[in-house]
């Protein structure tokens, strides 16, 4: 079970959380025109990241906050977490 | 009966506490200290059991959780349970146990017929024969080996223990309470360090309650005994014994069994029978010894022949003799360590040592005492069927090839000794990447991952001395750098006989002529032929090895077998063993029953149930309940002799007719405030909602990005930047998560907050014609009228006085209102509800009636939208705005969600207008069409109708909106049924919606 460390609440247990996809991934802006390329990777495409990246997970059973999260998809090393404002590096 | 094996004066047990057990049904007598191995051996008893595949005899091969053999079915208080080592099994009062794997008994065994056959059943044996013909498989050959297979029988009655969970947290996890296990925790503990301290045996000290050392002054098990009451004493520190520490996870989370009551005949009253530990450890140190390795002959099964070490554990802590005419066979020193106990109790054992000349203490001690020692000889097969008799034994040549002539010796036990594997799961199963030593002839941790070290015998040190000094050392290292403190303790002299190298020899080659089965993996009968024939047959990778011939597959877990797996397939490969590697460590290291995984979270509680406040009253009135997710929900209350169907419909059509109230407390309700709370809901739902004035309401349906319908529900303007969001019950949870997802990642410039209210409102659907004259009785001082709160209207009220919520909104398409009121108000607006509204001929109504009134409307509700469909699909897609952009609106304009003949919702009546139509059945076109007859569509949900008086259902089908007056089949093969149907209007009752309007 993974040691997650809350920006907010500090290391919790993976089960106070859930899981909430690629935290790179970037809402297209509403009202703009997006071909529809763009708009199914934006919605479907996803990379399977073996290795390091960032994803996003909510503190459901906490702070309720939506947190960034660097992690190692093969060997659950996390490096890093931010909160939602920050920006990944 | 006498226990003829028993020593006087030897042992651990208590002498005083005899105790009295059946084995196989016959009474036997042993002590408080024993374990049921300890005590049938002391009896004389080494048969309890067959093996797996040949039903061989099976006897006691180690003495703990190594054991292959051992394995019963054991009774306690009324409960049954399989796969209990014996080994293991603390023994109590009143114990029953049976052996398993014999029919129909351990001495006649049908099964062993297999053992007979001219040809064993040979690796892969299972995959090549009973595949063909395939017809067999289920009727003849699946049964067959099902009976024939297994280790013991489930108990299929409800267990009556209680498990638990605990979660604890720690400077320091240490596994094992041998030499370095004891000296870490020790050094840990009183540096200030939090440490737990885990020993899966009853008894702590590991080794030291066996090995002749002395520590400060003091043998090993009198070191170790001071050692651990002073940490019980210790706040600081928690010590378990009967603890095992099973799985070592990501992020140092280590899981631990806790048998508490598994030694005892009924578990105490308020005590669970075991309990489950997830620890987080800062650092963990694995403790937890090594296991002796056995060496490889023929009949090396036999029941009598057994590890050395387990015949010094039985002796020295049980006081019970595995034999009184031991040979003990030995490619190194701990064989020795073994004869002089026995020759100090007065047997006389007889040493085979495949080395020629060893030079060390302990062989000059056994020399001193006299014992028979015969250099560089082995035994080449065990004599005798269900229990050692004799041993056939030759001399070696050098380069241990070539056998001398067979002698054959009388004995009734034979001790093996192929060295030491040390226990690397734990370290293994935490990342770290093993290494191969060859000075031990196996694998050691190496590089870790996580925060862990290994230390004493299971890292390949065997050396006292030196275990107890780095022991020492690193407890005190690791809790330094943890608490900062310099707290040393004094290190104890330490006194140990020095032994010398091991022979590198494992397997005795076959005598002329003689084709013995060697065999490696004990409980699974896999035997060197076996091994042979897999790699013969192109079997390379070690995991493919296993998998085809069962080695290391058993509820042991290859704890005796793998390295002399990995031996034998290194050497046919003529590669060395680190080339050929491992497999995979999983957990758990021991089995793990059930319960403990599953603790208390079952029944009732494996999910929390909620109720609303208004509960007890519907459990008085005779309420049929429902689970509505995680709610309990009225389904309808009962009158008579009603059933669901008589009972949904009589409460349906008097909301029709009368006034109806439901509760609705368990939908979602979102609190949303702040000068942007217009906008956000502007963005998440597919509507305009920049214009709803103060004090109404709005129906509203959420997307996904991907444009299919999340959710739908009401939402309120309570003031200015004051909203209530309604949702569906099902998905509250998710659509806060939702609006958190996109005010905290996507629009942090909102200013907004969103918070769940469901729990703080009690709510009352009230609906009917009547429906307005009851709410003006509630709330006489308030203007309700179709003027004064119009459709979607809201107003603030007192409800006498209690101060309440009023919604005009309507789900079940009649006149309709819904109050709400603070929680624990709840069942005062309920009861008052059903005071006032008597004499308007009330009824309280359940979800069913409920489903009912809102089908033959047209609503859709859960099983429309159902994550498949898009607000086009719902008939929705009025409530779609062309002017502004809203999450998954660019997907809507996808070419599969606007094309021509797209899926849409219709109503079905069956022609005959009588038989009910299933849930979930296909459309088709022609019933008589072959097959796969094409799917035009789905029911999506199905009542009766009150209104009509004739069944109705919902469907989803392609192109719908143009299928109204066409006449199909609906077809369900699960319920047998071809019903010819029209398709109508979803809307059934009342379509341009002028009740609600009323
Ligand atoms: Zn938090």
């Amino acid at each position: 079970m993974l040691y997650i460390n809350c920006p907010h609440c500090g290391l919790r247990s993976q089960n106070e959380f859930s899981y909430g996809g690629d935290a790179t991934v970037k809402r297209p802006d509403l009202n703009k025109e997006i071909s529809d390329q763009d708009w199914d990777n934006f919605v479907y495409n996803r990379k399977s990241l073996r290795g390091k990246h960032w994803e996003l997970w909510q503190h459901i059973s906490g702070c309720r906050q939506w947190i960034k999260v660097e992690r190692d998809t093969s060997t659950h090393e996390i490096f890093n977490t931010l909160k939602a404002n920050e920006e990944t590096i | 009966m006498v226990q003829s094996f028993r020593l006087d004066g030897v042992g651990l047990i208590k002498r005083d506490k005899k105790l009295s057990f059946k084995f196989n049904g016959k009474i036997y007598y042993g002590y408080e200290g024993d374990t049921l191995a300890s005590a049938l051996i002391a009896n004389g008893i080494h048969l309890v059991g067959r093996s797996f595949k040949y039903h061989r005899p099976r006897g006691f091969f180690g003495a703990g959780v190594d054991e292959p053999y051992a394995i019963v079915q054991l009774f306690r208080n009324g409960e049954t349970e399989p796969n209990i080592k014996a080994t293991e099994q603390e023994l109590f009062e009143g114990l029953e146990a049976s052996s398993v794997n014999c029919w129909p008994s351990v001495n006649f065994d049908i099964g062993a017929i297999n053992n007979f056959l001219k040809i064993f059943l040979p690796a892969g044996f299972y995959y090549k024969t009973f595949m063909w013909p395939k017809s067999f498989w289920y009727k003849i050959y699946e049964p067959l080996i099902r009976k024939a297979a297994g280790l013991g029988t489930v108990s299929t009655s409800h267990d009556k223990e209680r498990y638990e969970h605990k979660y604890e947290y720690c400077d320091l996890l240490i596994a094992g309470s041998g030499p370095s296990g004891l000296a870490s925790a020790y050094a840990a503990a009183k540096n200030g360090a939090r440490v737990i301290l885990a020993e899966d045996k009853s008894r702590f000290g590991g080794t030291l309650l066996t090995n002749d050392v002395n520590i400060g002054n003091k043998s090993g098990k009198e070191w170790a005994e001071g050692i651990i009451s002073e940490l019980k004493e210790m706040p600081n520190v928690i010590v378990k014994n009967r603890s095992q520490v099973f799985g070592y996870y990501d992020h140092n989370m280590l899981v631990m069994t806790e048998r508490i009551s598994d030694h005892l005949p009924i578990t105490k009253k308020f005590h669970p029978k075991q309990r489950l530990w997830y620890i987080r450890a800062q650092e963990v140190l694995i403790s937890s010894g090594s296991i002796e390795r056995p060496l490889v002959f023929g009949n090396n099964d036999t029941p009598g022949v057994m590890l050395s070490s387990a015949a010094k554990e039985y002796l020295k802590v049980y006081g019970v003799l595995v034999g009184k005419k031991p040979l003990i066979f030995t490619n190194n020193d701990s064989g020795y360590e073994t004869a002089i106990e026995f020759k100090k109790n007065g047997i006389d054992p007889v040493i085979l040592d495949t080395r020629k000349n060893p030079q060390s203490e302990i062989v000059d001690e056994a020399k001193h005492l006299k014992i028979n020692i015969k250099f560089s000889y082995v035994v080449v097969a065990a004599k005798g069927y269900k229990k050692v008799k004799s041993a056939d034994i030759a001399q070696i040549s050098d380069d241990k090839e070539q056998l001398g002539k067979l002698e054959n010796v009388k004995c009734d036990c034979i001790c093996v000794s192929g060295f030491w594997t040390p226990t690397i799961h734990l370290a293994s199963q935490s990342g770290n990447k093993t290494t191969f030593d060859e000075n031990i002839d196996a694998f050691v941790p190496g590089i870790s991952k996580q925060n862990e070290r290994t230390l004493g015998a299971a890292n390949g040190e065997y050396r006292l001395s030196e275990t107890l000094k780095n022991s020492f050392e690193t407890g005190y290292e690791l809790s330094k750098k943890i608490t900062n403190n310099d707290n040393k303790v004094s290190f104890p002299n330490v006194l140990e006989k020095k032994s010398t190298v091991h022979d590198k020899f494992w397997c005795v080659p076959l005598p002329k002529g003689k084709n013995y089965k060697r065999f490696l993996d004990f409980q699974n009968d896999v035997a060197v032929s076996d091994i042979e024939i897999a790699l013969k047959e192109g079997y390379r990778s070690i995991e493919h090895v296993k998998r085809y011939t069962t080695l290391g597959m058993a509820t042991d877990q290859g704890k005796t077998s793998n390295l002399n797996g990995l031996q034998l397939v290194s050497k046919i490969e003529n590669k060395v063993v680190p080339a050929v590697g491992h497999t995979t460590f999983r957990p758990p290291y021991t089995p793990v029953s059930i319960g403990a995984i599953v603790g208390r979270e079952i029944g009732k509680h494996s999910k929390p149930t909620r109720k609303s406040p208004m509960h007890s009253w519907h459990e008085k009135n005779n309420a049929v309940f429902v689970d509505a997710g995680v709610w309990l929900r009225p389904r309808y209350y009962k009158r008579g002799n009603e059933n669901l169907f008589e009972g949904s419909k009589r409460e349906a059509k008097n909301v029709r007719r009368n006034v109806g109230v439901c509760d609705v407390t368990t939908l979602g309700k979102i609190d949303i405030k702040g000068p942007d709370a217009a906008e956000l809901l502007n963005r998440v739902y597919t509507n305009a909602w920049l214009k709803l004035p103060i004090g109404k309401a709005r129906y509203g349906v959420m997307l996904r990005e991907d444009g299919i319908v999340m959710d739908d529900g009401t939402t309120t303007r309570i003031s200015e930047n004051h909203y209530h969001m309604t949702t569906t019950t099902a998905q509250a949870a998710n659509v806060l998560s939702h609006l958190e997802y996109y005010l905290q990642l996507v629009w942090p410039e909102l200013n907004v907050n969103v918070v769940s209210t469901t729990e703080q409102w009690a709510g009352a659907a009230i609906a009917g014609p009547k429906s307005r004259d009851l709410l003006q009785k509630l709330f006489p001082n308030f203007d309700v009228s179709n003027e004064g709160l119009p459709f979607m209207g809201y107003m603030e009220g007192e409800l006498f006085g209690v101060k309440a919520r009023i919604f005009r909104i309507s789900f079940s398409g009649e006149l309709a209102y819904e109050v709400n009121v603070e929680s624990d108000n709840g069942n005062f607006m309920w009861e008052k509800i059903m005071e006032i509204g008597k004499e308007l001929k009330i009824q309280p109504y359940g979800t069913e009636a409920l489903s009912t009134l809102r089908i033959e409307m047209g609503h859709v509700a859960g099983s429309e939208l159902d994550g498949r469909t898009i607000p086009y699909d719902n008939s929705l897609e009025g409530l779609v705005s062309k002017k502004k952009d809203f999450i998954g609106k660019r997907s809507l304009s996808k070419k599969a969600f606007s094309a021509d003949d797209r899926q849409k919702i219709v109503g079905v009546i069956p022609l005959d207008k009588k038989t009910s139509i299933p849930e979930g059945s296909h459309l088709v076109k022609d019933s008589k069409a072959s097959l796969p007859n094409p799917k035009l569509g789905y029911i999506s949900a199905s009542c009766w109708s009150v209104e009509h008086d004739n069944p109705f259902s919902l469907a989803i089908l392609k192109d719908g909106k143009n299928m109204i007056g066409k006449k199909l089949f609906v077809m369900s093969p699960l319920k047998n049924k071809i019903i010819p149907v029209e398709i109508v209007s979803s809307h059934y009752v009342d379509p341009k919606g002028e009740r609600a309007r009323s």
